[in-house]
């Protein structure tokens, strides 16, 4: 956010540029040098110690860290002293510079102190790791007294489109391959390190105002965010070379986002919070064992997979009818602890629907195992297939065709978010009686958001058996309707990129953190408190949410006002 | 005239308690028909049973000849009545213009735009600010983006409750004429009001509620001359 905005331009960024040379500016620049040099030499003798640290002029991985972090303070020096001067009005450097010094600063401290502990000692230190640890001291007294330049609204500054395309696409690229990067650390510890650098560098970013900047490209651009995001997707399993546990982790990601994408239509668009989600994922998959060519599977009707996806989708929606019509004639807290004991019934139901106690269905506690691939028109899922000399494994496979699930969620869900119906949900979640005295079919929208919610589970469902191999009802607990909730909250509600964002964090953390398992839903809580405190809106926020969560905000209000006026004169303009 | 609107012995009951004691009158086409009376008379309980927001214990309710007292709030709407509720209850996140299309939220037809264009000519400051969120607004142009957002549906009866509520005498005299000219454009107006006399004065009738009950009855101008209305309602001695 920018606390500064100037009326007419930033004129007054002149008066900083005429004290460019200034004794703090020289002193981050020397601060910057240090550290580079630092971070080239060697930090420790031995080897052992933080993904090794030991060698000169070969860097370990958290020496790239931060030569990283060097490069982007020299990058915001740069601008300070007028080197991008439309940049300069943008980005607020002082801020960003601060954050950046801090960053480093704590990131060395706790580097010495690793290696002071691992190696019994300081004594094992090499002298690098002071260059390194002074450079970062430097840089932060050398932001620190560095006056604020003040900002425009990037609203009000139009550059050219392709600079705009530029801007979306080096996102993008950075998204991916610091993704791949990220899942190919195998070191828990360097991952973690790697996050919290992430962490400072995402502050020190946000604090110059850069990722308001690129709300409003992404505003101006939504197409080609869209694409982009899907072609980064799609190509992820090729910076993956057949990695088996990284393609899992993946394929586990984008199930756990495409199901917190349609829970996103029922508790972000409709505002209904419903707490058994996981249930109508489990409906689903349990339809797509029962009717697959599993040994164990209890119905032989064995109909192609893309009936037994619409019959999964539809079992789902007739039990979201089933929970829905009655509850949803009542307000909304009724709702979370009907839907709370249907994700319990649905558990209990499935262990005991095992032959003792009525029908074999689901054959109990053992859950339906052996479940084969898909195959379709010869394609088997579990073979793996070169591509451009690429190996895509059975993963990949699952991948890819989920890929195609998610796209079509997100296809329905923005659809349905700017459609009649999207405004419906609107007014209701804002006042439903005053939406009913509109004439606003609140029964009748509300319930379409429950079962079409389930139906879009249900579908994942089917596929999930498939990749899963076994469907057993411990798959299918209250925490993960808790997960799926939570990676919408802390996302953002009612944004598509908002719950990917959520959904991935949440799917790959305990994945890459397995070293810390027993504390990791202590971490999430911690998280999540956090998230509540400084961003309730989520991490991407959509502009009315943001409103709800600051209503006295007027400075807020006007940029939504711009904002609008901006997205209908492009609107038009197009038409 | 011909009654557009027929309440036959009406109750209504929030629990156990009778809000409305079963109370009878007609709203004729073109006409503006004004319930006054003091909080808990049963005026705003009587609009929200009308527009099918709450269900009557016993009587019905008849518009062009339909009974409606158990059709659904949003078939209400669609068949043309349309209830700018208490409070206002505007929607303060959403934009001026996303509150309008709110209103006509029941239609589905091209003609749209052009009553947004309609509601902007009504109240010109809404279009200057078509985009801005509407909690921004001061009491009276979320009156008047109540109003408009209530011609939105194109209500051949619009019902507004409280107009007045918390304005400007300068701001309320501005709502009335409103009222006035929208009744000249062909709209039945039940307004329900505890300023009885800006209300009697521009009303063809009047109904005076007392505790659930239609007290008396009359033309606007009988009723404004009434002792009993002067003293309970004007505060005359």
């Amino acid at each position: 956010m920018n606390t500064s905005t100037l009326p007419n331009g930033a004129r007054g960024t002149t008066a900083v540029t005429v004290s460019r040379p200034s004794m703090q500016w020289y002193l981050t620049l020397a601060g910057v040098v240090l550290l580079i040099v630092g971070s080239l030499l060697s930090w420790c003798y031995d080897e052992g110690v933080l993904g090794n640290v030991s060698l000169n002029v070969n860097p370990g991985p958290i020496q790239v860290f931060m030569i990283v972090i060097a490069v982007l303070t020299l990058f915001f020096l740069l601008l300070r002293g007028g080197l991008f001067p439309v940049l300069d009005r943008l980005l607020d450097s002082a801020r960003a510079l601060r954050a950046l010094g801090a960053t480093a600063t704590a990131f060395m401290v706790a580097v010495v102190i690793v290696i002071a502990l691992q190696t019994s000692g300081l004594a094992n230190a090499d002298p690098g790791v002071f260059v390194a640890l002074v450079g970062a001291a430097l840089i932060t007294w050398g932001s620190w007294s560095l006056a604020s330049d003040p900002t425009v609204d990037p609203v009000s500054v139009h550059m050219r489109g392709w600079v705009d395309i530029l801007v979306i696409v080096a996102l993008l690229a950075i998204v991916l391959f610091g993704a791949a990067y990220a899942l190919g650390q195998e070191d828990g510890t360097v991952f973690v390190l790697f996050l919290s650098v992430l962490g400072g560098v995402s502050l020190a970013l946000a604090r110059s105002g850069l990722f308001s900047w690129i709300r409003v490209i992404a505003q101006r651009h939504r197409q080609v965010l869209m694409l982009g995001a899907f072609a980064v997707a799609f190509l992820f399993p090729f910076t993956q070379n057949g990695s088996d546990a990284n393609m899992s982790i993946a394929t586990q990601v984008i199930i756990f986002a495409t199901t917190a994408l349609g829970l996103n239509i029922v508790v972000g668009l409709a505002g209904l919070l419903d707490l058994g989600y996981i249930a109508f994922l489990g409906a689903g998959a349990y339809v797509g064992a029962t009717l697959s060519y599993s040994a164990f599977a209890t119905i032989h009707w064995k109909p192609p997979f893309i009936v037994v996806m619409i019959i999964g989708a539809c079992v789902s929606a007739t039990l979201g009818l089933i929970i829905g019509t009655p509850t949803l004639r009542v307000s909304g807290d009724y709702l979370a602890i009907v839907t709370l004991a249907f994700g319990e019934i649905f558990r209990l139901a499935m262990f005991n629907l095992d032959g003792n106690n009525g029908p074999n269905l689901t054959r109990g506690p053992n859950g339906i195992p052996a479940i084969p691939d898909l195959e379709f028109f010869g394609f088997n899922f579990g073979d793996t297939h070169d591509i451009f000399g690429i190996p895509i494994n059975r993963f990949g496979n699952y991948y890819f065709f989920l890929l195609v699930v998610a796209a079509i969620i997100i296809l329905v869900f923005t659809r349905l978010n700017n459609s009649r119906i999207g405004r419906g949900w609107v007014a209701i979640r804002e006042d439903e009686k005053a939406a009913e005295a509109m004439g606003v079919n609140t029964f009748g929208l509300k319930l379409f958001a429950f079962a079409g919610g389930a139906f879009l589970a249900g579908l994942a469902g089917t596929v999930k058996a498939h990749q899963d191999v076994s469907v057993t009802p411990d798959q299918y607990v209250f925490l993960e309707s808790a997960f799926l909730l939570a990676a919408i909250v802390l996302g953002g509600m009612g944004t598509v990129a908002g719950v990917l964002i959520g959904a991935t964090i949440l799917k790959l953390l305990p994945e890459k953190l397995r070293f810390v398992s027993d504390y990791r839903l202590l971490i999430f809580g911690l998280l999540l408190v956090l998230i509540m405190r400084f961003r309730p809106e989520g991490l991407v926020a959509s502009h009315r949410r943001q409103l709800e969560f600051h209503e006295e905000d007027t400075e807020l209000a006007e940029h939504v006002e711009h904002a609008h006026l901006e997205a209908t004169a492009g609107s038009e303009g197009t038409a | 005239m011909s009654a557009l609107l027929e309440i036959k012995d009406l109750e209504v009951a929030y629990g156990k308690i009778l809000a409305v004691k079963g109370i009878s009158f007609t709203v004729g086409e073109g006409e503006v028909v004004c319930l006054i009376g003091t909080n808990g008379a049963g005026k705003t309980t009587t609009l929200r049973t009308i527009s099918g927001l709450l269900r009557p214990k016993s009587g019905e309710i008849w518009f062009q000849g339909t009974r409606i007292d158990k059709v659904a709030a949003h078939e209400i709407v669609s068949l043309g009545v349309a209830h700018s509720p208490e409070g206002r209850r505007i929607f303060p996140r959403l934009t001026v213009e996303e509150n309008l299309l709110l209103g006509a939220f029941s239609r589905n037809d091209g003609g749209i735009k052009n009553d947004l264009e309609a509601a902007y000519d009504l109240f010109p400051i809404l279009r200057e600010r078509a985009k801005q969120p509407a909690g921004t607004f001061s009491g009276g142009e979320q009156q008047m983006l109540a109003m408009g957002r209530a011609m939105m549906s194109r209500p051949k009866l619009l019902m507004l409750d409280e107009p007045s509520m918390g304005l400007s005498p300068l701001m309320m005299q501005r709502i009335m004429t409103t009222v006035t000219t929208l009744q000249q454009q062909g709209t039945t107006i039940l307004l329900v009001e505890q300023n009885a006399q800006a209300a009697l004065g521009r009303s063809n009738k009047g109904y005076v509620l007392e505790v659930g009950k239609v007290v008396l009855s009359g033309s606007g101008q009988e009723l404004l001359h009434d002792d009993k209305v002067r003293k309970a309602y004007l505060g005359e001695d």
